[in-house]
């Protein structure tokens, strides 16, 4: 049987000037899942982050960390737990050594330890080399890094990351990507919250959206994405003057000379629709999705519930 | 308890490299600026004023100096790194982590201390070139320092808590600790003052704490050495226990 790594239950939050935050919301995170929190600005994905992380208090509900309830075992619940924050909340002037080394020290490892464990986190992370540098040095990304690392030093079992790719360039968010995938199949349960849908749809295997401080959708990513029941794709073309022959259960949109975009239901192949094009003399150079299947889903359900 | 302890030291490890990092906000300056008292207020303007009880005026200041600087130093270090922390959203780093509440408060409370103490040691070296250093009882003198150092660190403390801008961590030490310390007898003995000034004088805390450290090297008091040992106890436990409970439900910190 597995264990449940995170379990909330009726969390709400209600905030000093009246705002509710979160409405009784139920969350479930299996141990070993990769799972995303999704939701528009403000629907409540930092309030429920907030409150497992210790820095906001709840209004009512329970939260338990792998069985720790955090009413009753605060300690032990924090000490499975790794944060790394939407913002950037390290000391400027402190070095990265520094503050992954007080961290770790904060979770009662002492300098002895933690300093071979700060140079295997550092080292993973690619700021090793950087160890020394006063962190308001770091650019963006490397600051990201930073705060990953430090959320490690104590080897956590469930790792929260809110945001932890905004901002940064394709190319180092894919091999933060690919770090938290080795991670996860390490063994460590990761909750992620992103704006990046595709990331989530990368990521995660299972996913909750959360909208106005309610849970809308809490499944299987494959559950969810079967719902999508229209794809659209994008087909790069040679040059093509004539007008289009209309598809049964196909539609088709000339966008320039060059471009068509083409919603296929779910239910039908694409084979009639080559076929067609070939007839009349279309070349398909290329084709791709038009938008990430999930972003699109993402955009349906929450435009559906308002 | 042992990895408390470890927690402890990381937080006191954090906050000395801290003002060490930056001697020259936080040690240079009372060097000078003390130097400056023992010049003007002891050797110049002291030599006219003579004896001030039974002492000359420079020994007669020269525990006050010390204990403003240790007051001083205590206060602002404590305030404006546990605020600092809060405005840089690294008090996260403690408030995520299992390190509990008192040991936090310890921490922050040790940093301010070391800094009033190694504050006032500097001092003192100082006072060496001016005046001739006499200790009538050194168990008083560390002793007093010791608490008084706290006590002030627990008042930074809270007002870092409540601070919500940098204007706010000044306001309490220009509009209220600066005068209090003026006014507590560093300068003076108050049985200078009329009888119903005395009296007034009586309910500034920074008195007690004066006069029981100028008892420590004068062996002279214009307190009691028992009510001002009370006083500044009664003060660091009302303190201490308020501090913990702004932390215990996240006033200011948490929302």
């Amino acid at each position: 049987m597995s264990t449940i790594a995170l379990d909330i239950k009726q969390l709400s939050k209600t905030y000093g000037n009246g705002f509710e935050a979160l409405k009784a919301i139920d969350l479930s995170v299996q141990e070993g899942d990769f799972f995303a929190l999704l939701g528009p600005n403000g629907a409540g994905k930092s309030t429920t982050i907030g409150i497992i992380s210790s820095l906001v208090n709840k209004t009512a509900g329970s939260v338990k960390v792998f069985g720790h309830d955090m009413d009753t075992e605060l300690t032990a619940a924090k000490r499975c737990l790794g944060l790394v924050p939407q913002e950037f909340n390290f000391s400027q002037f402190e070095t990265p050594l520094q503050i992954v080394v007080n961290q770790a020290g904060y979770y009662g490892i002492p300098r002895a330890k933690a300093l071979p464990r700060a140079q295997e986190v550092l080292t993973q992370l690619g700021l090793w080399d950087k160890r020394d540098q006063p962190s308001r040095n770091l650019s963006g990304g490397m600051k990201r890094r930073l705060m990953i690392a430090r959320a490690l030093m104590h080897k956590p079992k469930l790792l929260i990351l809110d945001e932890p790719t905004a901002g940064v360039d394709i190319e180092l968010r894919r091999s933060m990507w690919d770090f938290l995938t080795e991670l996860n199949q390490q063994g460590t349960t990761i909750v992620l919250t992103t704006h990046y849908l595709e990331e989530a749809e990368s990521l995660c295997r299972n996913i909750a959206i959360i909208d106005q401080g309610k849970i809308i959708e809490n499944t299987s990513k494959k559950a969810l994405l079967s719902k999508l029941d229209v794809e659209t794709f994008v087909l790069d073309i040679e040059a093509f003057h004539e007008s289009l022959p209309t598809f049964d259960a196909i539609e088709v949109r000339q966008i320039d000379e060059h471009t068509l975009e083409v919603d296929v239901k779910r239910s039908h192949n694409v084979n009639s629709l080559f076929l067609k094009l070939n007839e009349i003399g279309v070349k398909v150079l290329s084709m791709r999705n038009k938008s990430n299947r999930l972003e699109e889903l993402f955009v349906r359900i929450v435009e559906n519930k308002q | 308890m042992q990895e408390n302890l470890v927690a402890l030291q990381s937080i006191l490890t954090k906050e000395v490299t801290r003002y060490f990092r930056i001697w020259i906000q936080t040690l240079l300056p009372p060097a000078i600026t003390m130097s400056l008292y023992f010049v003007i207020f002891g050797n110049l303007i002291g030599e006219k004023i003579g004896q001030m009880d039974d002492k000359p005026y420079i020994a007669y200041i020269t525990p006050g100096i010390i204990m403003m600087s240790v007051i001083t130093n205590s206060y602002s270090n404590v305030v404006s790194s546990f605020f600092s922390a809060k405005f840089q959203r690294h008090i996260e780093e403690l408030l995520v982590s299992p390190v509990p509440n008192i040991y936090i408060l310890l921490g922050y409370i040790g940093g301010g201390v070391s800094r009033g103490l190694l504050t006032g040691a500097i001092v003192t070296g100082i006072s060496l070139f001016f005046v001739d250093l006499e200790i009538h009882n050194w168990f008083v003198v560390f002793v007093v320092i010791l608490l008084t150092s706290t006590l002030f660190a627990l008042g930074g403390f809270i007002n870092a808590v409540f601070a919500k801008k940098f204007d706010d961590i000044s306001i309490v030490p220009t509009f209220i600790l600066t005068p209090l310390t003026y006014l507590g007898g560093v300068f003076y003995t108050i049985s200078l003052l009329p009888e119903f000034w005395q009296k007034v004088s009586m309910a500034n805390p920074i008195l007690y704490m004066v006069n029981a450290f100028r008892y420590g090297f004068l062996g002279r008091s214009d307190i009691a050495l028992e009510v001002a040992f009370t006083i500044i106890g009664i003060f660091i436990v009302a303190l201490f226990s308020f501090a913990l409970y702004l932390l215990n439900t996240g006033k200011g910190l948490k929302s």
